[in-house]
């Protein structure tokens, strides 16, 4: 079978990587850093895996596809399958309404009977959706494709079939590719304990806490129309802390470990795409649902490689069908 | 159609550009609802980079930036200046914001701010409530338009006090005026137009709607309906039953 390389180790290169190596394609992976960390957004990601929670604004593919996550995951990481917990602010009920008639898959449950350590009002359950971590999910790959002997290498020259899944570094070839700036932070308290994933709705700044186990939890996230990639804003601070202190006071107290920034790659309808422009594919435009949609985009390449299937997100070069047609 | 700083529009309405579910149900939004002016919040949004500017410049219709966000003078004009640069035009929405749970505009502050940014040429739209004095005040600084609120920026309660919008709209009829903020169903924009106020601007009501699009699009529709029937110069209400066909000389009466 012709060889392929994949341009990118953040979580989609990782996952057409993995879904590659497993059907027996020989591969290798390139990435300027070497491998998956800091430099790319996937590191700072949440780790949600809530296809029916992002169907609230997300349209119905990321609803569709993102189902397929959790198991795809859970034979490569290890992934939490506790469902996911949506609360509002009592003077915010009515968010907590319009999210339920938005949005399949849940039930109405009292927040303490799920996570006793909240107070009791009325919540919503959303029992098939689960979560992991996504720097040990990556490190997973990263260990799968060792052991099919996969090399993860910073230099090289790419050889035949090229999949491009560079995120926003793609945008020298894929001009209509935006950056959204996402902030999110990292603490560690004792005093809280939750077993899922919590969004808080607030028509203002609606933010989730992701458990890490050991104490540590994911707040997240911001979402700015800018490719900015600089420091946590103060505003972004205050609105995250503000919103985890209002989940549980106990959070004040919580050491912050790490605060992160990046810019997530999306085009303009914040739906992914699989873009051919002649030996190269181009896998791009995860937007926010990068852990979420990798798996379902992965398949698709795989099959699209592999079978010649045309995938569902396929969006071909205009001028090129243009210029095919003569 | 009132000219906002020598400005004819062809549509009534005004939207924002905040919270949508992506951009490209945003320009979906403006389509369906052909809304000729957008507002852009300069400190949130386009803080960093091109992309967002050039998504609006991409709607094709005259940007209204913002001051959203400011809770004083100085920070408001330093974005008022931060605007007109980034965007080339003297159009800037006043918002100096008194306080934090409310949104309501700072009254002293705002005239203060419109004064400052007047005489720096710019063609100041103050996010105001409809306080007479303060209506007076604002065009004694040199404002050309007002732009009282319905309700609180984003409460969707829509036109929150109609004697003192009514009063506003009487006193200075003159003044093109559009009512910003806290509409949440297309019945309160066919009243502010029907009251005779020029235009209506949200954001809310139509970005956080299940189908943005179609949302814009009733908007539009009421705004427009509002619109002619103000002009159509309505009949008086009154309380006793008034038949539209005469009685006198009909056949049999009891």
């Amino acid at each position: 079978m012709a060889e392929v390389t994949i341009l990118g180790a953040g979580v989609a290169g990782l996952c057409v990587a993995s879904e590659l190596a497993g059907r027996g394609v020989a591969l290798r992976v390139i990435d300027p850093a070497g491998g998956p960390g800091a430099q790319g957004c996937s590191w700072w990601a949440g780790g949600m895996l809530a296809p029916d929670c992002e169907g609230e604004t997300a349209e119905e593919p990321v609803i569709r596809l993102g189902r397929e996550a959790a198991d795809w995951w859970a034979q490569r990481t290890a992934v939490t399958r506790a469902g996911s917990l949506v609360i509002a602010p009592a003077r915010d009920r009515g968010e907590l309404d319009r999210f339920a008639r938005r949005t399949r898959g849940h039930e109405s449950v009292d927040a303490t009977a799920l996570e006793p350590d909240l107070p009791s009002h009325t919540a919503l359950h959303f029992p098939a959706e689960a979560h992991l971590d996504p720097r040990a999910a990556l490190g997973d790959l990263l260990r799968g494709l060792a052991a099919r002997g996969v090399a993860v290498g910073s230099a090289g020259t790419p050889r035949g079939t090229v999949i491009d899944c560079r995120g926003l570094a793609a945008r020298d070839a894929l001009p209509d590719l935006r950056g959204v700036r996402g902030e999110m932070l990292l603490l560690r308290s004792r005093d809280v304990a939750l077993s899922r994933p919590v969004r808080l709705l607030h028509p203002r700044h609606p933010i989730y806490v992701v458990p890490r186990g050991d104490g540590g939890f994911m707040l997240g996230a911001t979402q700015i129309e800018t490719d900015a990639t600089g420091p946590v804003t103060a505003r972004a601070l205050l609105e995250l802390l503000s919103a985890a202190y209002a989940l549980h006071p106990a959070f004040a107290e919580a050491e912050v470990i790490e605060t992160g920034a990046d810019a997530r790659p999306a085009f303009a309808d914040n739906l992914p795409r699989i873009r051919r422009h002649g030996d190269v594919i181009h896998v791009n435009g995860l937007f926010r649902h990068g852990f979420l949609l990798a798996p379902a985009l992965a398949r698709m390449v795989a099959e699209l490689v592999t079978e010649g299937r045309i995938p569902e997100v396929m969006d071909e070069d205009r001028d090129q069908r243009h210029a095919a047609r003569g | 159609m009132a000219a906002f700083y020598g400005v004819t529009l062809d549509s009534p309405m005004m939207l924002g550009t905040a919270q949508y579910p992506s951009p490209k149900v945003l320009a979906d939004a403006f389509a369906a609802s052909g809304a000729g002016v957008a507002t852009v919040s300069l400190r949130r949004e386009a803080g960093g980079g091109q992309d967002f500017r050039a998504l609006v410049e991409g709607l094709g219709v005259r940007v209204l930036p913002n001051t959203a966000g400011c809770h004083s003078v100085k920070e408001a004009v330093t974005t008022a200046q931060m605007a007109r640069e980034l965007f080339g035009t003297a159009w800037i929405k006043l918002e100096v914001i008194g306080h934090a749970d409310t949104l309501q505009p700072d009254p002293f502050g705002l005239v203060e701010a419109a004064r400052i940014l007047c005489a720096e040429g710019f063609e100041v739209f103050p996010y105001t409530t409809e306080d007479l004095v303060l209506a007076e005040r604002l065009l004694q600084a040199g404002c050309g338009v007002l732009m009282p609120w319905g309700a609180p920026i984003g409460t969707g309660l829509g036109l929150n006090n109609r004697y003192g919008l009514r009063s506003l709209r009487a006193q200075f009829p003159e003044v093109p005026m559009v009512i910003d903020a806290g509409l949440g169903m297309p019945s309160q924009a066919a009243e502010a137009m029907e009251m005779g106020y020029d235009a209506i601007l949200l954001n809310t009501a139509v970005a956080k709607a299940g189908d943005p699009a179609a949302m814009a699009r009733a908007f539009a529709m009421a705004a427009e309906a509002g619109r002619l029937a103000r002009g159509a110069d309505p009949m008086a209400p009154r309380d006793m039953a008034a038949p539209s066909t005469p009685l006198i000389g009909k056949a049999w009466l009891e």
